[in-house]
């Protein structure tokens, strides 16, 4: 702190903004298993709520002959909501589309290592990516309303996942939308096309419909990075209440957010993990130069 | 004479010369369409939908043979050629996006686009006339099944590919297969255009004389038989127009008339189609 105080102010003002940081439900179990996150090590756990979900171990990622992703290791736990940040091209995105296999989708993808879900490598090749992607779900940066009515949207994960009564439908596609903070705004409108709502709503009917499936792990894919400042705001507020039932992991370009909504950060560059730790730390005292310098502006 | 009264000078060139090849175009269409009416529009009358095409100097007649025998080789080429482009385009839109494959489909493809249609006729004289010994509505809407195949191929890949990636990639990430993610999600956000498509095919095919020569020939009857010669519009102007015969002359422009008038229909309604259905695939 001595050597970079101009950097430790940065270092308040981001905190002053970001309150959640330190009421975080899961702050003091986020400290003890820290040392356990950063060797990649399966947790001693203190409690179950804080169980490992998923563990990558040695994540290496090529497109094509490009080595996007090298010798990745870390723990994210259940119940919590880690942040990925970093500069542009560092690998966050690339990770996130790992840990649901979206990359394969495209020819010349290829990621080797393990990434295990509840102990199990989801990179087998035996692994069903369909049924993989109902426990990993997945929110993009930009919002992808389908070309259907609101409940429709919400209702198209939750019939691809399970044959499901009528009446279960209309309840499940409900509580969807108020978890997404959004029932009150649409309550109204449930049979109009999904695309007539504002960005915001939108956004938050793609979250809708994510949760709706019920999945493990939510993925999100810098989620605000298209919206403006209150829609920000109310997707923050859904994510803080989300986390109570899930494990999230967020790519952001935005410290600020990065430093209000998560537990645990992790600083990512040139596609190295350099850094993962609770996200006090790494905005205040971070061990790696590269994360001090990335956090307090002083890097391209 | 400054740079600046130079550059307005030019932009007053362009535009003159540009709004010259735009008159130019359109009067020729609007000379068409004049001739078309002037000439067609007289011989419109009842017996044009309810009598058969007459032999040479009769005093009554009309094209209710050719007509219907159009009608129904249209319909049947687009029902054969339809689902065909139609899964063919989300192959090449879809499944085979970025695979070699696809490629060398897509470059065949616009070569069968701009292949003249006479050729397609005696592809089909031999494949399907030939074997059967006779000429038939049935070869016939082979024939246009295979001319309107590329264009609903162009088409459908055309409008899969304006559905963007992000709104297909949020339905793979729910845990759908791809032909799920390309029934539920793609086709409604391209919808519109892909009718769109298919009516331009039909228009297309409608129209077509050249390879009907060679398949489903003419006949001055009466026939629902698929598997014998089928008259039809495109083939009586063919034949009628050159005629000597005044009545088989105005015949031949009131069938012309006809199917111009038809296909600015269909022109109409895909038109509003694409309007009124979901504004959605091109719009995003």
């Amino acid at each position: 702190m001595t050597t970079y105080s101009a950097g430790g102010e940065t270092r308040v003002r981001l905190l002053a903004i970001g309150p959640d940081v330190e009421r975080g439900p899961n702050r003091a179990a986020a400290n003890q298993s820290l040392g356990n996150a950063r060797s990649g090590i399966s947790a001693e756990r203190t409690a179950e709520r804080n169980e490992s979900k998923i563990e990558v171990r040695h994540l290496d990622f090529y497109y094509g002959t490009t080595r996007a992703l090298k010798d990745v290791n870390l723990t994210l736990r259940d119940h919590s909501i880690t942040a990925f940040i970093g500069p542009s091209g560092c690998g966050k995105s690339t990770l996130l589309r790992v840990l649901n296999r979206m990359y394969s989708l495209y020819p010349g993808h290829r990621a080797t290592g393990e990434v295990l879900l509840d102990g199990e490598n989801i990179l087998a090749p035996s692994v069903d990516v369909a049924s993989l992607r109902f426990r990993v779900g997945m929110v993009f940066q930009k919002a992808t309303p389908f070309p259907m009515s609101v409940s429709e949207n919400v209702a198209f994960g939750i019939r691809l996942a399970q044959r499901i009564s009528r009446s279960a439908l209309a309840e499940r596609v409900e509580s969807a939308l108020r978890d997404a903070a959004l029932w009150e705004e649409v309550k109204d409108k449930l049979n109009q096309d999904g695309r007539s709502l504002s960005g915001g709503q939108q956004q938050r009917l793609c979250i809708a419909r994510t949760i709706a499936v019920r999945p493990e792990v939510v993925l999100f894919d810098e989620p605000t990075a298209a919206l403006d400042p209150i829609s920000t705001l109310k997707i923050e507020e859904t994510l803080q209440s989300l986390r109570e039932q899930f494990c999230i992991a967020i790519v952001t370009h935005n410290l600020q957010q990065a430093a209000r909504v998560s537990n645990t950060t992790a600083f990512m560059y040139l596609g190295e993990l350099v850094e993962v730790g609770p996200t006090e730390q790494i905005f205040t005292a971070p061990k790696d130069r590269r994360t001090d310098d990335y956090v307090t502006g002083r890097f391209g | 004479m400054s740079r600046r009264t130079i550059r307005k000078l030019t932009n007053l060139v362009a535009l003159g010369l540009s709004a010259c090849a735009t008159a130019i175009g359109l009067v020729f269409l609007g000379a068409i369409l004049w001739t078309l009416f002037k000439q067609g529009l007289s011989g419109f009358s009842l017996s044009l939908f309810t009598q058969m095409t007459p032999p040479p100097g009769a005093t009554t007649g009309g094209l209710l043979n050719a007509i219907y025998g159009s009608f129904v080789m249209t319909l049947l080429g687009i029902l054969m050629g339809g689902p065909i482009g139609l899964l063919a385009g989300t192959y090449l839109a879809e499944y085979g996006r970025n695979t070699r494959l696809a490629s060398v489909i897509r470059f065949i493809n616009d070569v069968l686009l701009s292949a003249p249609s006479i050729i397609i006729g005696l592809f089909v004289y031999e494949l399907v006339v030939v074997p059967m010994g006779n000429f038939s509505a049935l070869s016939g809407a082979v024939a246009l099944a295979i001319i309107s195949m590329p264009v609903i191929v162009r088409t459908t890949e055309d409008m899969l590919n304006l559905v963007p990636q992000g709104m297909k990639d949020a339905s793979t990430a729910l845990g759908a297969y791809p032909w799920r993610t390309i029934t539920s999600i793609a086709y409604p956000a391209a919808r519109s255009g892909m009718v769109t498509g298919l009516l331009l095919a039909v228009a297309r095919i409608s129209g077509e004389s050249a390879p009907l020569l060679f398949t489903a020939l003419n006949n001055q009857f009466w026939s629902t038989n698929l598997g014998a010669p089928i008259a039809n519009l495109p083939v009586v102007i063919f034949t009628f127009a050159e005629s000597s015969y005044q009545n088989w002359i105005q015949l031949a422009w009131s069938a012309a008339l006809l199917i111009t008038l038809a296909i600015l229909l269909l022109s109409i309604i895909a038109r509003v189609l694409v309007s009124r259905m979901s504004p959605g695939g091109a719009r995003r």
